[in-house]
């Protein structure tokens, strides 16, 4: 029984190294400097948008390789979608609340 | 083997057992699911996302409400230590995922230095948030302050009570993160984490990259709204 607990760390060899961190790191990075850059131009009711999709592409890279999700298996993945959705319905019916 | 063979091989086993091997030895068996710890810990992260989004929802139905107040309000918003609060979390969150790193390939030293990096970059995102709270309350910018009440009619109190609310609960975490890393460091040092076991850092790690998260959010939303 003891060796069980090695074995299976051992099927969960890291996927990802320092390397691999480092670039993602490096484009988080590029990604905030652009969303400042961009947020010079005045681009009206769009300013909030171009700024929401970019934070959105740096949300997906955190939680696909720092948080692992990537990784994970379908079970894990579908605790976490649940709880995207049911945020992103409280907005939605908000959204139509509001701006309906 | 599946995760889900694995979390049920241990549930007949709730505490820990010990017993002698073939050759006699003293073996003891452990309960332990880091599957279910993980688990576990995302729907304690839900919590904190419905938290959050709560108030993400309260921030969209006043900006949608009082667009100028908010227009006007972010104006008195520097972009710049926003800016850097965000590389320095960002960065934050690179030493804890190569804290963890680290600790797969055993090195238990380095492990403790990039935690140790990570509760440094946490602590200067707070001098950092410091300096600019104290900034806002010098210029009588504050919930309730004499200014806001007077010259600003059009939601930028909203605004401001927001923008308080908002990083100021995101700098309550910062502080956690920091105290729940802190007690990670001396479990490495003590080997209760270590090569085989740390899905404990595993879990800070998913805590400290949550944070890092919402405040990709909060930047945007505050910050860069000129």
């Amino acid at each position: 029984m003891s060796t069980n607990n090695t074995e299976h760390i051992e099927e969960h060899e890291p996927h990802n190294g320092f390397g691999n961190y480092f670039v993602i790191w490096l484009t988080l990075i590029a990604l905030t400097a652009l969303t400042v850059g961009v947020a010079g131009f005045d681009l009206g009711m769009y300013t909030i948008v171009v700024a929401l999709l970019i934070a959105s592409v740096k949300a997906m890279m955190v939680i696909n390789v720092f948080m692992h999700v990537k990784y994970d298996d379908a079970l894990m993945k579908a605790v976490i979608a649940a709880c995207a959705s049911v945020l992103i319905i409280i907005l939605i019916f908000l959204g139509t609340d509001v701006l309906g | 083997m599946s995760t889900l063979e694995h979390a049920s091989e241990h549930h007949h086993d709730n505490s820990a057992a010990h017993g002698y091997g073939d050759n006699n030895e003293l073996y003891v068996h452990e309960f332990r699911d880091d599957y279910g710890s993980k688990l576990g810990m995302w729907f304690f992260l839900f919590t904190e996302v419905l938290l959050f989004g709560g108030l993400f929802v309260a921030y969209f139905f006043f900006r949608v409400n009082s667009p100028e107040g908010f227009q006007n309000a972010a104006a008195h918003l520097d972009i710049m230590p926003g800016a850097i609060n965000t590389v320095i979390l960002l960065t934050s969150s690179l030493t804890m995922a190569y804290a963890i790193v680290s600790i797969q390939r055993g090195k238990k030293v380095l492990s403790n230095w990039y935690l140790g990096a990570t509760i440094a970059f946490g602590f200067w995102f707070l001098i950092n948030k410091y300096f600019e709270w104290s900034h806002k309350i010098h210029l009588d910018l504050y919930p309730g302050s004499e200014r806001i009440l007077n010259e600003m009619p059009d939601g930028e109190g909203v605004f401001f009570t927001l923008y308080y609310m908002m990083t100021g609960l995101h700098t309550l975490h910062v502080i956690v993160g920091m105290i729940v890393i802190a007690f990670i460091m001396v479990s490495v040092s003590t080997e209760n984490i270590n090569k085989n076991r740390y899905i404990k850092m595993e879990n800070a790690g998913l805590y400290w990259h949550l944070v890092d998260l919402i405040w990709i959010f909060l930047f945007p939303l505050f910050y860069l709204l000129h």
